[in-house]
């Protein structure tokens, strides 16, 4: 049955003005989340604030464990849904300049969108600096190819490249998670925040 | 609202964006896109010329800006709009740490940003798009990701703490 637009139930036109709906969903549940708020989003690198690891790991294996249930019962064929390419030198190395972007910004790019959808002038500077980056990288992109394209893997899941079990990776996961919240909860308690 | 419910409600997005369409949430792919678009319309021939907008044409066909992606972007921010009406969150301002000046604070907003474009396109996507997509599919690249963006984070923690505490 799904992927709906794989599999042909829906057309691609259908397929993009769902993906405007599924966008408003998204932008109204980070909100929610308290992702418009650099302060919040921060907060979890000083242990203050840890709604970030929460909403992030609680979205990671609902989603995760909602999809293997699926697929499980037949609804979804996840051999057809996209699964990122792995570049290794380039995802960590990406990885890491993200992250130094994540404290020094408060942002990252999704949530940007959501803070300059509230009217926070931060995030709009923050989504100024993102074209720039983008730009810069374009620009840049013969000097990086290589590197870019070094270490390709092909789109392995984490299970396959293990030789584990999805459901064994699955609850591995779960168990990080809740041992991450136990943690969280903890912080919270112990590193107390300033009002402002 | 409760950290956990609005985990379980992003989740929930996640599935229904694969359910239909094979994919899931993203936010920088919609940056390139703009960008792409933009330099081809202001200077076709370099456009046509240099490398990254080359590579981008023979994987893409059709206007840059017709994307799935660009269509979900849009909706987040309206979906943002919608929440900060709901919840009465809609003011101008510049959120920042009373330690440090608005100034201050914008500069830093505008470095991480360039940083996190930059970042973005070599991990293939962003926090959305590659660590948390990517996690729901058990992608190998996916953890990565998420691994090498938190972990990067925490450690640079303590050099920005007067930004935040």
């Amino acid at each position: 049955m799904g992927p709906l637009v794989v599999n042909e139930i829906i057309s691609q036109n259908t397929n993009l003005l769902l993906a405007f709906f599924i966008g408003i969903a998204f932008g109204f549940v980070l909100e929610q989340g308290g992702f418009s708020s650099s302060r919040k989003l921060a907060g979890v690198f000083y242990g203050y604030d840890t709604v970030v690891l929460k909403v992030f790991f609680t979205g990671a294996v609902t989603a995760m464990l909602g999809l293997l249930f699926m697929s499980l019962f037949g609804w979804i064929d996840l051999n057809l849904v996209y699964v990122n390419e792995t570049f290794l030198q380039s995802a960590v190395l990406g990885g890491i300049i993200m992250g130094a972007g994540f404290i020094m910004g408060g942002y990252c790019p999704g949530t940007s969108f959501c803070g300059a959808a509230i009217g926070k002038i931060d995030a709009l500077l923050f989504i100024v600096g993102l074209f720039i980056g983008v730009f810069i990288f374009a620009e840049g992109y013969p000097l990086w190819e290589g590197l870019y394209k070094a270490g390709f893997m092909g789109s392995p899941r984490i299970s396959e490249y293990f030789g584990l079990t999805e459901g064994l990776v699955a609850l591995l996961v779960i168990v990080a998670a809740v041992l991450m919240f136990w943690g969280a909860e903890w912080a919270e308690k112990k590193f107390p925040r300033d009002e402002y | 609202m409760n950290p956990y419910l609005a985990g379980v409600l992003l989740g929930v997005v996640v599935i229904v964006a694969n359910f239909v369409s094979g994919r899931s949430v993203g936010a920088s792919g919609a940056v390139k896109s703009a960008i792409i678009a933009g330099v081809e319309t202001v200077a076709p021939s370099h456009a046509e010329n240099a490398l990254f907008y080359k590579e981008y044409k023979q994987s893409h066909e059709g206007n840059p800006l017709n994307n799935w992606l660009v269509y979900q972007m849009l909706g987040v921010l309206v979906g943002g709009f919608l929440s900060g009406v709901v919840s009465r969150r809609l003011t101008w301002k510049v959120e920042h740490n009373p330690r440090i000046t608005s100034r201050t604070r914008l500069i830093f907003a505008l470095a991480g940003g360039i940083l996190f474009g930059i970042g973005s396109q070599f991990g293939r996507g962003c926090t959305s798009g590659s660590a948390l997509s990517g996690m729901a599919v058990l992608s190998l690249g996916g953890f990565v990701s998420m691994m090498a963006i938190f972990g990067t984070a925490f450690a640079l923690a303590y050099f920005f703490r007067k930004l935040w505490i």
